[in-house]
């Protein structure tokens, strides 16, 4: 009876933590482009944000912005530098920036990682060659919210 | 006041690492070109840029260097491969380029600074890749060089080598202006993906770095470029195509009408910077 008890909890557990990911064309913004609910339905895992954060064939960030903590060589510098974005954005800023920053800021050149479609000529990947929409949006609903657990550490302290 | 001075100090000595900005280095080519490298950008240009820059002044020192002596800028090996196929009798017509332009010093001197331009007979805006295969099947008989392929690549070169030096002056107003418009809208568009315009990065951000590259403002008075990195010399829309593709956009075909107007509005951007070509980048 106990160990049944034990059992359904643990699964109620594991069944919230393969929750569905709210899909990239039903997320909702806020005005200012904040996004409340996780995506992923599961908490982020820092470490993981930062291999996002840094790799290349991922969310490839250092090609724009500088993270002075990070060992990563010819950080860029077209975005700006994100050493203490945990200080002054809260969780919910940082999810909206990263899914679609346009809904923070209008005109920016850093791309929607979480958007699948209404792009000009999109193309499959780097192969210069026509895809159609929906495309797979350039990170998931997890790699984002890791994302956003490891800009959250970026304090200065 | 000690310590702001220090953390001024530091920032000077981080500041190498990621340049930022063109540099203040001259070109002189030879030991006598010399190249305007930065010029004030032309009319059509106000309110985007006030100063047009070679990509000459994004490149390391080294590979700067290797631009300033026709000896140890591996391009001019290219154009000397050049000069065989112009006086190579091709095609139906048993012609060579020399058989009607006698040679390129006489007949294409200041030629490459004023293309792409309009050709009257054909009615149409013709780049220097067009008119060059225009001649080899209209009046040779000849079969037309790839687009992008090294023989077009090195007539381009023997053919700019003969502009050195001299401004980029390309006609934007008359019957190239609607082509122009569409090559000026495609420079604003934001393609891909990622959603990046040609401007996004070449007039938004030239001087950033975008991870280990320096970003220029996408000029091309120094096309065809010798690359280190494929160690040969590489066309126009070959740059255009990878650019594009960089974006995760479907790319444009070289050669075609989009690339031809995006060419000749790109080129524009350039008016008053010096013809360099063959150029050296890594
Ligand atoms: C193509 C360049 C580019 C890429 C790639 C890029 N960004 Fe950005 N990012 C920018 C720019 C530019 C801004 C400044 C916003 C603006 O345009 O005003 C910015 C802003 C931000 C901000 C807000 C900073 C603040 O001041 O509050 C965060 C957070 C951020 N980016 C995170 C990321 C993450 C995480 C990634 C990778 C998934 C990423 N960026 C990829 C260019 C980029
Ligand atoms: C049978 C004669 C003939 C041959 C052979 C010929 N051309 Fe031409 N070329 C012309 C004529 C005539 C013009 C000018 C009329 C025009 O624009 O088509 C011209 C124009 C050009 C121009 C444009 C010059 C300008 O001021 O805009 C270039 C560049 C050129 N030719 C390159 C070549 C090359 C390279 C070859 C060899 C592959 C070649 N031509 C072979 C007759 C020839
Ligand atoms: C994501 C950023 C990005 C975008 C968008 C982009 N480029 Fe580039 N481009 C580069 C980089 C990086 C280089 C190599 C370094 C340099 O010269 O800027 C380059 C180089 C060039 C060069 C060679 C310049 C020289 O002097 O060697 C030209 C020409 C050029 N780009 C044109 C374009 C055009 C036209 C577009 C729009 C269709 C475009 N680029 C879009 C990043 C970009």
């Amino acid at each position: 009876m106990r160990r049944t008890a034990i059992c359904t909890a643990a699964l109620l557990a594991a069944s919230a933590a393969t929750a569905e990911p709210v899909e990239p064309t039903s997320v909702s913004y806020g005005e200012y482009g904040a996004v409340e609910t996780s995506l992923s339905g599961n908490p982020g895992d820092p470490d993981r944000g930062r291999e996002v954060f840094s790799t290349k064939s991922m969310g490839n960030c250092v090609s724009c912005h500088q993270v002075s903590g990070l060992d990563v060589p010819f950080q860029g510098e077209v975005g700006p530098m994100l050493d203490f974005v945990g200080e002054y954005r809260t969780p919910a800023e940082l999810r909206g920036i990263v899914a679609n920053a346009k809904n923070t800021f209008p005109e920016t050149v850093m791309p929607s990682f979480y958007k699948t479609t209404g792009f000009i000529r999109p193309g499959d990947g780097f192969t210069g060659k026509a895809a159609e929409e929906p495309l797979p949006p350039l990170l998931s609903a997890q790699e984002i919210e890791d994302l956003v657990a490891f800009l959250m550490t970026l304090k200065d302290t | 006041m000690k310590r702001m001075a220090l953390t001024a100090a530091i920032a000077l000595l981080a500041a190498p690492a990621l340049a930022g900005g063109a540099d203040d280095d001259t070109l002189v080519v030879n030991g006598e070109i010399e190249m305007t490298t930065k010029a004030d950008a032309p009319d059509h240009l106000e309110g985007a840029l006030d100063q047009v820059i070679s990509g000459w002044h994004f490149r390391s020192d080294e590979t700067q260097q290797l631009q300033t002596d026709d000896f140890e800028n591996q391009g001019m090996i290219f154009v000397d491969a050049a000069y065989d196929a112009w006086n190579t009798v091709e095609g139906t017509e048993e012609k060579s380029c020399a058989s009607c332009h006698d040679s390129p010093e006489d007949s294409m001197e200041g030629v490459r600074a004023v293309y792409p331009k309009w050709n009257e007979e054909a009615g149409e805006v013709r780049t220097l890749a067009q008119q060059i295969n225009a001649c080899r099947t209209e009046r040779m008989g000849a079969e037309p060089y790839g687009y992008t392929s090294g023989e077009m690549a090195n007539m381009e070169a023997l053919i700019s080598v003969q502009s050195r030096g001299m401004p980029m002056n390309v006609a934007i107003d008359g019957p190239v202006r609607e082509t122009w418009e569409q090559g000026k809208e495609m420079y604003y568009t934001r393609y891909g993906q990622l959603e990046l315009a040609c401007a996004s990065c070449h007039e938004q951000n030239y001087g950033n770095y975008i991870r280990a590259d320096h970003l220029s403002q996408g000029q091309t008075n120094g096309f065809p470029v010798y690359r280190l990195k494929n160690a040969k010399l590489n066309t126009t829309h070959a740059r255009f195509k990878g650019c594009v593709r960089d974006t995760r956009a479907e790319t444009f075909q070289p050669g075609s009408p989009e690339f031809v107007a995006l060419e000749l509005y790109v080129a524009s951007r350039g008016n008053g910077l010096s013809v360099e070509a063959p150029s050296v980048r890594n």
